[in-house]
């Protein structure tokens, strides 16, 4: 039993961290709002460079083939920097999903390429515009419709950095039966992933701001009322944490423990995410109601990823699955299904 | 990062899980603090753990324990839990005063109180809380002069879980003309010294559990003073740090409560009579939220102290996040009960008769928790402040 991150995944982390605080700051989401536009070109290519988008690819694509335990603590880092481009759902999801159903395809060529994902779960195809090609869930089986063969209609989302359509094709490629459970599971954890950084940018805005702003001659912040709402922020984000990392160590199992615990993540992290943006705000008094502050990025971004790649009631009934039907208690936390654990899947 | 057992915590696992299937009593103890009987029927289980050395685990094999690590301690507070063993009457000195002691103690002193209280010969009270002085323990008035080689205590300690019935307390006392943190000792007495007067305060549960205790001219001799003169005030701030942090709350006790709850909701649910009771009302499917949430909660507790765990073993020392566990679990714990209630509706006030499991009584219970071992206002004061590096 080891519940510690290995020193590389400490510094996979601390790179990401540092990538993304040098691209994808305060003055860089200012830029694209005002240009209306939540894709950076540029930004993409950094990601791409720096390696960020090879963590999950199997080697064989040219990938690092690492696991989703070190792309989700990459995810963490995309959350806390508000990341607009479809890191998460193209480089920790479509890619390695292509990978596994046609090894050769011309796409895995580029590594820029960046896949947007149309699951039946979600009612709307995100980044689907930058993308060269959605991958569409269809009875089971994987569709690929690229870009061109697509009809995208806008639906404008309150998140300023994010882009959702709705998506019409007339032609696709079938890629045969695919694992879409696995597709499910990684996006919902790595949804959860920037769900914590999400809540610690929130905490962390709105503690510099509570660190100078005065009232009554003393930095907010010395005000108890002031300080319990951070501190319960924080309490939501430590204890999301280690669900988080221990869904994503956990992932790779698939089985029924597997899947509640990334449900649980999800829940948890997102809330968290929800209830320190809102504690931020409130912190901010009225300058946290203008779009001047960017905490409202947070909350928006906090209520797209809750809804996102199932409904917290979905996640429920996913934890409840597992409650309900599997042995409780404190001999449990580490419990595996062995029948399912080494089913192979479609 | 290795979320498995190996196979010798495996076997350290059906270990203690073969012991406790054969000690545990099969019907629940009286609580120690209802009564003087159940109190002394607490001590003895404490002696059935020590003659199979499963009392103190993680205390070093000089003293008494096992010298186990932090995984082994939750595997077996796990398979405690698990079995329904008997609440430690004397946690006070195992978890709070028996690791002061090994951090600041002599090794006279060590060999003095150390086997007695892992023997349950001698139980442990607190003596820190006054009427002026709670949350803001600095305050406190209770003076040791010293005279020769002997401390003169006075003073009114309040608050004292186990001190009605129990033989030994460590308090916090200060030079006589001292002020704030400074000039404070942590000096320990015998309950049954003279001069110790011991009032039980009924707590809201209707148990005696905890005391006042007021001290006249109680004299102890200069030994019992643990640490340094003046020490008193940094010793108890690492009491406190072991009693936010780790050992204070089990992860198991909550798993156990949310299994038990999701037991409860799932035999409501299927109509079926769990209470002895025949009366029918409509459940609230709304409350399977709660249940559900009741387990995430235990589980992301769970997994954090086994983070904390790891990373204790890696090297790393606890830190002012301790704070937040006791904020965690003391909230969910309330959730929990209340949640239970809810599912029993009208049957929630019911007095439960002995043996049956008594959600009441764990809810009333449920509400100190925000309350004792430092206030949940003053831990995010503590977290603001140290953690997030808010202004004071």
């Amino acid at each position: 039993m080891d519940f510690t991150l290995s020193d590389e995944q400490l510094m996979v982390a601390a790179a990401a961290r540092t990538l993304l605080s040098d691209i994808c700051g305060p003055d860089h989401w200012h830029r694209l709002m005002h240009d209306g536009r939540a894709f950076d070109p540029a930004r993409w290519a950094a990601l791409v460079e720096n390696g960020l988008t090879a963590v999950l690819m199997p080697e064989t694509a040219g990938g690092m083939g690492l696991a989703e335990l070190d792309f989700a603590l990459v995810a963490i880092e995309a959350g806390y920097a508000a990341l607009p481009e479809p890191l998460t759902d193209s480089a920790g999801v479509a890619m390695p999903m292509l990978a596994q159903l046609a090894p050769g395809h011309a796409l895995l060529a580029d590594p820029a390429a960046i896949i947007a994902l149309a699951p039946a779960i979600n009612p709307w195809v995100a980044a689907a515009d930058v993308a060269s090609a959605i991958m569409v869930e269809r009875d089971g089986r994987a569709l690929l419709v690229r870009r061109d063969d697509a009809t995208l209609t806008p639906v404008e989302t309150i998140d300023p950095l994010r882009r959702l359509f709705r998506l019409e094709f007339a032609r696709a490629e079938d890629l045969g039966p695919a694992d879409w459970d696995l597709a499910l599971d990684r996006a919902a954890l790595f949804a959860a992933a920037q769900g914590l950084g999400l809540a610690q940018r929130s905490v962390d805005l709105a503690v510099a701001y509570a660190r100078d702003r005065m009232q009554f001659g003393k930095p907010i912040g010395s005000y108890q009322a002031v300080k319990h709402h951070l501190a319960s922020a924080q309490v939501g984000i430590e204890f999301a944490r280690p669900v988080v990392i221990a869904a994503a160590a956990d992932c790779p199992s698939r089985d029924i423990y597997a899947r509640a615990r990334i449900s649980e993540a999800k829940l948890v992290a997102l809330d968290a995410a929800d209830s320190a943006a809102r504690a931020a705000i409130q912190v901010h008094g009225a300058m946290g109601y203008s779009w001047e502050v960017d905490v409202h990025l947070f909350l928006k971004r906090a209520l797209a990823l809750t809804n996102a790649w199932g409904t917290p009631h979905f996640h429920r009934q996913r934890v409840a699955a597992r409650v309900f039907t599997r042995p409780t208690g404190p001999d449990t936390t580490f419990a595996r299904d062995p029948l399912e654990n080494e089913t192979p899947h479609a | 990062m290795r979320l498995a057992y190996t196979p010798e915590q495996i076997a350290f696992r059906a270990e203690v899980r073969a012991w406790m299937q054969a000690h545990v009593p099969a019907t629940p103890l009286e609580h120690y603090d209802a009564t003087r009987a159940g109190f002394e029927a607490h001590r003895a289980w404490e002696a059935t753990l020590k003659s199979a050395d499963w009392g103190m685990v993680t205390w070093p094999v000089e003293y008494g324990g096992r010298g186990l690590d932090l995984i082994q301690w939750l595997i077996f507070e796990e398979e405690y839990y698990r079995a329904g063993a008997p609440g430690r009457v004397n946690q006070n000195g195992i978890f709070l005063f028996g690791p002061t002691l090994m951090e600041f103690g002599s090794p006279e002193q060590k060999a003095r109180f150390l086997p007695p209280m892992a023997s349950g010969a001698e139980i442990w009270a607190q003596a820190w809380s006054e009427p002026q002085a709670g949350s803001d323990l600095a305050g406190i008035r209770a003076t040791a002069r010293r005279d020769g080689d002997d401390y003169v205590l006075n003073g009114h300690k309040i608050w004292s879980s186990r001190a009605v019935f129990a033989d030994w307390a460590f308090g916090l006392f200060r030079e006589p003309g001292s002020e704030r943190h400074k000039g404070t000792s942590l000096i320990v007495f015998p309950l049954t010294a003279p001069g110790v007067t011991r009032n039980p305060i009924r707590k809201i549960n209707g148990h005696v559990g905890f005391a006042e205790i007021l001290l006249e001219d109680v004299r102890v001799p200069a030994f019992n003073r643990i640490g340094d003169d003046g020490q008193g005030w940094h010793i108890c701030m690492a009491t406190a740090g072991f009693e936010r942090g780790l050992m204070l709350r089990s992860p198991a006790r909550y798993q156990v409560a949310a299994g038990a709850l999701a037991a409860l909701w799932q035999a409501r649910k299927s109509g079926a009579d769990i209470s002895g009771s025949s009366e029918i009302y409509p459940l609230d499917p709304a409350l399977e939220a709660d249940v559900i949430r009741a387990h995430i909660n235990a589980d992301a507790y769970a997994l954090s102290i086994y983070q904390t765990a790891s990373r204790l073993i890696a090297g790393a020392k606890i830190g002012p996040e301790a704070s937040t566990n006791k904020i965690f679990w003391s909230e969910m714990d309330i959730h929990l009960h209340r949640t239970a209630l809810a599912i029993l509706g009208p049957e929630a006030e019911l007095i439960v008769p002995p043996g049956a499991h008594d959600w009441l009584d764990d809810y009333i219970f449920s509400l100190a928790g925000p309350i004792y071992a430092g206030s949940n206002e003053i831990q995010r004061n503590i977290i603001a402040e140290r953690m997030l590096g808010l202004p004071r």
